[in-house]
């Protein structure tokens, strides 16, 4: 009589890290290393009990496939200083850049990778506290991290902490937005005010000594997003203002469409201490980054059901229409002023710089 | 905003541009002799870029944006000096943030910057004085640089540097002054101009008695102006209506903010600091004499230049570049041979490309439209 041995697959105990700071031991490839990744990301990141580590995430194709006909994937790698901000820190962004970078294209986010790229010296729970942060969005995103990499670099190597998160996500058949589609009576929608997050980093950065009440908006808009779709699949395009700002995105979808667009400066929301706090710094709130602000471009049949269904959302309470595409130059952006004057709104050649009175 | 959006509105803009257009027909000029008015700051150039406003005067009032912009008018030499002490050993040079792409002759600061220089942007003199303190072991350069707007606060850093015995903080002096600028422009023999807009934020600091002698002796109208939208329209009015009433005076338009006599503080701190350089290069417009200050022999420990030996090289502008006329009014931007071609925002070859307040490049970035476009 064969009596059959049981195969225990026993749960891995997950290793700990008992120092309070990472040093190079921690990048090591051994058991320093094992510790910290455990510790830090496994522990924050693993939904379900500890399974073996494997060098891939592995995803099954049908469950792919039973949501839609493409594959979105895309990566954004996340430096922000200072790490942490009000509204959010560097963690809740690497979640949130990623999964909006997919939402945008239409996709149903599902899967991300976390790279970290760690300089020594930094605290043990600072990292805790990022991972907690990423574990946390995810959730509330819907997404799961399932892959991600570690590296310890020398003092002066990076600065603190570097993220880089990638991201999978299926898009539904018969959504086709581009950046091309736009077409000349278009409107030019947002889902709110804009410029919060770039000044609010400014702002948080602390050499200006400027204290404003102003939070960072960043946040996952894939649920925004999804009802705009529903309520008006006709929308032809949206990206995420991000660096460079809501005029850097118009710029690239005039270019793009071969059409120009105007916008309104009256109808564009900025808040008030934003504004302010451009004002003392000779800065345009146009070209400050958002982290949870999307332009969308909308048919004219389209644009109030985009706002209605925007305006639905927590995230687009303050959803408005800021311009229109219009015969002119194409590739142009100008903005009719306040006082009824225009001027082009164009790319930033580099960085912008406060200017010197 | 409060005390700023009253300044932005839009309807009284509207009746203010009208008002403009009925003087612009009273003023009797040949077509092809428009009405030049100069804004000397290059924050009002920024202004009237920002909201569009040469768009909504009429065709025979032109607006020639003059040499009020510190950065602009910054000799490559002196960008070449900046680079120099920067790249020094243990130095960290402390600037507003739109010097740093300023081009010198071989880079700007940006560039030394990435070469290695210690180049950190700065919001006040203050701050590069608080990194002098924190780090006693480093030499901190502040570039001291702007008309009199910014040399109040250059002066008080270095009195709080002095009373605070400071031992490694010194000032790269590039302040400059208005009055003699004006002065020159109007001298220069291929100009033609009709009236001025006075520099609101230099105002603040010396008043508005020192540019009598442009109505007196020039005998051409000046308004003293703010630089909120309204501020300009109604101050190029203004000047208008003293075209077309034949008088020329001083008016003041941003009394709120510039004092008839000025900020005694202010300019008791700029007396005992600085005195009269005999002469001060300007990138386009060559030497003007009295035109720039420097320290004071009893500051002379706070003075870059007599701290380090700097290479103090005069470098001829590139020939193409015509930068000095657009100064004078004598060209606009777009005339310029190389403007748009060999020289961009991204690839300035002179000085007014670079900041946004230099009118090549307010021109470049917020475009040119036809007044008629724009008036509808």
């Amino acid at each position: 009589m064969s009596v059959a041995v049981p195969l225990f697959r026993t749960p891995r105990a997950l290793g700990e890290v008992f120092t309070p700071k990472v040093t190079l031991a921690h990048g090591g490839g051994g058991k320093a290393m094992k510790d910290l990744i455990d510790d830090v990301f496994i522990r924050a990141f693993t939904t379900s009990a500890p399974a073996p580590l494997e060098d891939q995430a592995r995803i099954g194709l049908c469950e792919l496939t039973a949501r839609g006909d493409r594959l979105a994937f895309t990566t954004d790698s996340f430096v922000v200083d200072p790490l942490f901000f009000p509204g959010g820190d560097i963690g809740k962004l690497a979640v949130c850049g990623t999964v909006n970078d997919l939402a945008v294209g239409g996709a149903v986010p599902l899967y991300l990778s976390c790279a970290a790229i760690v300089e020594e010296g930094v605290s043990v729970k600072l990292l805790r506290d990022i991972a907690a942060s990423m574990a946390a969005m995810a959730a509330e995103a819907g997404v799961k991290i399932v892959t991600g990499d570690t590296k310890v670099v020398q003092r002066g190597g990076c600065d603190s902490l570097f993220l880089t998160t990638t991201g999978v996500g299926v898009i539904r058949a018969g959504i086709n937005l581009g950046v091309e589609k736009a077409r000349v009576g278009d409107a030019v929608l947002v889902n709110g005010v804009l410029g919060d997050h770039g000044a609010t980093i400014l702002c948080a950065r602390g050499d200006m000594m400027l204290e404003a009440p102003i939070t960072s908006d960043c946040a996952c808009l894939h649920d925004l997003i999804a009802s705009l779709l529903q309520a008006a699949p006709g929308v032809r395009f949206m990206r995420d203002a991000t660096r460079g700002g809501v005029a850097t995105v118009l710029n690239e979808i005039a270019e793009a469409s071969h059409i120009a667009l105007e916008i309104d400066e009256e109808a564009t929301p900025i808040r008030a201490e934003v504004k302010g706090f451009c004002e003392i710094l000779g800065l345009d709130p146009l070209y400050l980054a958002n982290e949870g602000k999307i332009v969308v471009i909308a048919p004219p049949a389209e644009v109030e059901a985009a706002l209605d269904a925007m305006r639905g959302h927590p995230l687009g309470r303050d959803a408005c229409a800021i311009g229109r595409a219009i015969e002119d130059e194409p590739g142009r952006v100008t903005m009719r002023t306040i006082l009824g004057g225009r001027r082009i709104v164009d790319m930033l050649v580099g960085e912008q710089l406060p200017r010197i009175c | 905003m409060k005390y700023v959006e009253e300044f932005r509105d839009g309807a009284k803009a509207r009746v203010l541009a009208k008002e403009i257009r009925r003087l612009a027909k009273i003023i009797d000029r040949p077509a092809d002799r428009p009405i030049h008015i100069m804004e000397v700051c290059g924050g009002h150039t920024h202004s009237i870029f920002r909201y569009g406003i040469e768009g909504m005067l009429p065709e025979s009032v032109e607006l020639v944006h003059g040499p009020g912009c510190p950065v602009c008018v910054l000799p490559m030499g002196r960008v070449d000096d900046c680079v120099s002490i920067a790249e020094r050993e243990g130095v960290i040079f402390a600037t507003f943030g739109d010097a740093m792409r300023v081009p010198g002759s071989s880079k700007s600061l940006l560039q030394a910057k990435a070469d290695g220089a210690d180049v950190r942007m700065v919001y006040s003199p203050m701050d590069a004085l608080a990194i002098a303190r924190q780090r006693p072991d480093r030499e901190v350069v502040f570039f001291g640089l702007g008309f009199e707007t910014t040399m109040p606060s250059t002066a008080l850093t270095i009195l709080r540097a002095e009373r605070l015995r400071v031992q490694n903080f010194s000032v790269f002096c590039n302040h400059i002054t208005i009055v003699p600028t004006i002065k020159a422009i109007l001298d220069s023999p291929d100009i033609r101009l009709d009236g001025f807009l006075g520099p609101g934020h230099v105002s603040m600091v010396i008043g508005v008695k020192p540019y009598e002698f442009v109505a007196r002796f020039y005998r051409k109208p000046m308004v003293v102006a703010g630089f909120e939208p309204l501020d300009i329209l109604q101050s190029i009015w203004m000047v208008m209506k003293q075209l077309a009433e034949g008088r020329c005076e001083i008016e003041n338009q941003y009394g709120r903010v510039a004092p008839e006599r000025g900020n005694d503080p202010a300019l008791s701190a700029v007396g005992r600091v600085y005195e009269l350089r005999a002469f001060f290069e300007w990138r386009g417009l060559g030497s003007i004499d009295h035109s720039g200050v420097r320290l004071r022999e009893e500051y002379a420990r706070f003075d870059a230049e007599r701290r380090f030996a700097i290479p103090n090289l005069k470098i001829a502008d590139p020939k193409s570049c015509q930068c000095g006329e657009v100064l004078k009014g004598a060209i606009k931007p777009w005339q310029c041979k190389v403007f748009g071609t060999a020289c961009t925002p991204q690839t300035p070859l002179g000085a007014l490309m670079v900041s946004s307040e230099g009118a090549c490049a307010a021109y470049h970035q917020f475009g040119r439209f036809p007044k008629r476009e724009a008036a509808e």
